[in-house]
């Protein structure tokens, strides 16, 4: 049956409150999970762990979160910011994050921001639409 | 970042306490074990412990620390076991710790661990203590690959967690 995004959310939230030991209040829809939420690099497996339980689907880290292929490869990313071609590639594999403010300053020490709750809830939505 | 660094830390600390001298094993022997799935240790807590005379005076009680620990060493080789002990399996988060009663000195404790999730680069464990009938802890861990995780840094070539003294542990047990 398919869920609603709402529901999504919902399930997300859950998802989120107990990886990363934060009040459900704090877990809002733009909420960065690094910055915001304070996950670490061994959360995001964490939740991807998680989440594949919570949904029933089968998650690679690096589609959800990819971020240390992406950043050694030099034609990518140079002087610590994207190329055209880095961001190129981010908005093909990352379509679940919202690239508008990076794109202006694609600093690779401001990546961990896509990576926000709607983003999670954008990446599961369209991984249950797709079955 | 921050916990993963602490617990590499740590393991390091641990590994180069234990040549030759410090034995760091908080289980007695595996009394099951199916692969890749669930491991269950024994632990029988013992006053010849030295720090059960500190912890507390005249009242030993097994610190829950080393309960963690004790936790961490069965899900550890249970985890480490699944990829054939390829894999440096170093823990990485404790993600639940739930105690409900002391340990005492003559205490026999089962440590219970189940694989949730595994990973190229990490696993997802669940795990309960209990003595006899009495559940004692609930304690849930994420062990990380690290050669899988840490972008480019290198560790030694040695398996430096799986030393000798774990895998007897396991040669040590018919099933």
């Amino acid at each position: 049956m398919a869920m609603s995004r709402d529901e999504i959310f919902q399930e997300v939230r859950e998802v989120l409150v107990d990886a990363l030991g934060v009040d459900d209040d704090e877990i809002t829809s733009e909420a960065a999970l690094m910055g915001d939420l304070g996950a670490e690099s061994i959360d995001f497996l964490d939740i991807v762990f998680r989440l594949e339980k919570a949904f029933g689907i089968k998650i690679q880290r690096e589609e959800l979160f990819p971020a240390e292929s992406l950043m050694n490869n030099p034609e990518l990313v140079n002087n610590g910011k994207f190329t055209e071609t880095g961001l190129a590639e981010l908005r093909d594999k990352i379509p679940h994050t919202d690239l508008t403010a990076f794109e202006n300053d694609p600093d690779i020490n401001k990546l961990g921001d896509l990576f926000t709750v709607d983003a999670v809830v954008n990446y599961v939505d369209n991984k249950l639409n797709a079955v | 970042m921050r916990d993963a660094y602490r617990a590499r830390q740590y393991a390091y600390a641990v590994r180069s306490t234990q040549h030759d001298k410090m034995r760091w094993i908080w289980i007695d022997k595996f009394v099951e074990f199916r692969s890749g799935e669930r491991a269950v240790a024994v632990k029988n807590v013992t006053l010849a412990e030295e720090h059960l005379q500190d912890h507390f005076p005249g009242f030993g009680v097994m610190p829950e620390s080393l309960m963690i620990e004790a936790m961490a060493q069965t899900s550890g080789i249970l985890v480490g076991e699944a990829k054939n002990f390829e894999e440096k399996v170093i823990l990485a988060k404790i993600k639940k710790a739930v105690f409900f009663d002391y340990v005492r000195p003559g205490d026999t404790l089962k440590v219970a661990a189940k694989i949730e999730s595994i990973a190229p680069e990490a696993a997802s464990t669940s795990g309960r203590i209990t003595c006899g009938e009495k559940l004692i802890a609930e304690i849930d861990l994420m062990f990380s690959h690290i050669d899988r995780n840490l972008a480019g840094k290198e560790f030694p070539e040695e398996n430096f967690v799986f030393t000798d003294m774990f895998k007897s542990l396991l040669r040590g047990t018919v099933f």
